[in-house]
């Protein structure tokens, strides 16, 4: 029988395992792209650094970056006493510092965590969320941003981000000396470079694709770790499905939210649903699916 | 062929002593944890006890007539100050809770302190630490369960046992608390 403390568990292996997938998919498109075009393992490390230099500077200023853009304030100790209390009372169960908070003054009811590490994470709510829930709900909300944090989930995904960057710039790089033509006599002759060449062609293709949607998996994944680990910390897992209904019924969009910033929310605030590849392609798990994990 | 068993030898020599000192970190950080999570119960408990004047203050002027419930509270709060063992403690605690709900049950009697912002701040405030005191108690209980948990799995069980790590114990309530809450008018 699945509890909370087995769905944590198993949630935290799936997103390792997948992560080691990925390592290991970098690894033999190195092994096949440094081979087809000549420069070995060069390639690859060439792509890592550009992939982690841009990835170390978002990472750094994810939380001034992401309030900036959101057009977030900080929250003031007397606006929302209560919020302060179930923000303040949640992290001594978390066992982390409290995070600073911040409001964004729009109906929509959603909300986010982003930090570093816990040290130095903020929280945002908009007043449409605390205009909309009710006490339980909103604890479970914020609960699940807490455990964001308390996982390092910033980290893992900035990780992720490098990792498909690379990917990209490699695929890129691969299909570029292509289209150049160039070392075609140093590739070799024989049944083995043709296979490899056709292989790494394919791949170039692919993999950006393959890389993303693996990244979407890991997303969804630590979703559901966040989920659970807010059931975990609240005791109470009826708060966050019945507050993850609301938020699924409520189909007004947040205005300051887009693409570089939708995953951070808890549900997806561009309510652009398109069908069925969709549920590839998001970066949250679908909400039914949610709401039926915390009732069991 | 001797070579190769040297090399080997050296390897696994190396993964234990890490592996060694990785899992009695990971005990030391525990039992520190644990230790501290302790220590913030009775932050929180102190806030609740701090708290108190304030609450006699505002409501003092609106209740004048409730002698009775404004005496209970204060009395509560002396014992609990006074309290030296964890009994006594956790005893004039209760007597506390007890006294606090029973005023607030009779301010609903008086619209006007009721409404009154100081009152309404101050009651959200007691709540709110009355919230963080039970989660508090729940991180401790948490922490030490993964404690617990790293001294008998395999192979932290082991280091745990070498170094006289012991089992610690979970916070209890006493039996009379486990009834349940009457709320008298």
């Amino acid at each position: 029988m699945a509890n909370v403390y087995s769905r944590i568990a198993s949630n935290r292996n799936k997103s390792l395992v997948l992560f080691s997938l990925f390592f290991l998919f970098i690894l033999a498109l190195g092994y096949v792209f440094g081979y087809v075009t000549g420069l070995g393992y060069f390639l690859v490390a060439i792509a890592f650094m550009i992939a982690i230099a841009m990835a170390l500077a978002s990472y750094y200023y994810s939380d001034k970056i992401v309030i900036s853009m959101s057009h977030a304030r900080p929250l003031r100790r007397d606006e929302f006493p209560y919020l302060f209390h179930i923000i303040e009372g949640l992290s001594i169960a978390a066992g982390i510092p409290p995070p600073k908070a911040y409001i964004i003054d729009d109906t929509a009811p959603n909300a986010f965590a982003t930090g570093r590490n816990p040290k130095n994470a903020v929280i945002c709510v908009t007043t449409g969320l605390l205009q909309k829930m009710n006490r339980t709900e909103l604890e479970g909300v914020i609960a699940h941003e807490l455990s964001h944090i308390k996982n390092y989930d910033m980290r893992l995904m900035t990780m992720t981000v490098v990792l498909v960057g690379v990917i990209a710039l490699l695929s890129d790089i691969m299909l570029r000396s292509f289209l150049w033509g160039g070392r075609g006599e140093d590739r070799g002759s024989g049944k083995f470079a043709i296979i490899m060449i056709v292989i790494g062609l394919a791949l170039a293709v692919l993999s950006p694709i393959i890389a993303t949607l693996i990244k979407l998996s890991i997303s969804r994944k630590r979703e559901f770790l966040a989920d659970a680990d807010a059931a975990l910390l609240t005791r109470y897992p009826e708060g966050l499905a019945s507050a993850l209904e609301k938020l699924g019924k409520d189909k007004e969009p947040l205005e300051v939210a887009n693409k570089a910033t939708e995953h951070l929310y808890i549900v997806n605030p561009l309510k652009n649903y398109k069908g069925w590849l969709n549920n590839l392609f998001s970066t949250h798990p679908p909400i039914a699916e949610r709401v039926k994990a915390l009732r069991e | 062929m001797s070579e190769w068993l040297v090399w080997i030898v050296v390897i696994a020599i190396i993964i234990i002593a890490v592996a060694l000192i990785l899992i009695y970190n990971a005990l030391i950080t525990g039992r520190n944890i644990i230790n501290n999570s302790w220590a913030q119960i009775d932050v929180q408990l102190k806030r609740r006890t701090d708290l108190i004047p304030n609450l006699i203050e505002s409501v003092k002027g609106y209740m004048r007539h409730e002698r009775g419930v404004l005496t209970d509270v204060t009395k509560a709060r002396t014992s609990l100050m006074n309290a030296k063992t964890i009994k006594a403690k956790s005893d004039a605690s209760n007597f506390l809770t007890d006294a606090l709900k029973s005023l607030f049950a009779v301010a609903e009697n008086y619209p006007k302190l009721e409404a009154s912002k100081n009152f309404l701040m101050l009651q959200e405030e007691l709540s709110g630490t009355e919230s963080k005191i039970a989660y508090a108690r729940q991180f401790y209980n948490d922490s030490v369960m993964s404690f617990n948990i790293m001294l008998q799995a395999f192979p932290s069980s082991l280091v745990a046992r070498a170094f006289g790590f012991e089992k610690r114990d979970y916070f209890q309530i006493e039996e009379t608390e486990r009834a349940p809450v009457k709320v008298k008018f």
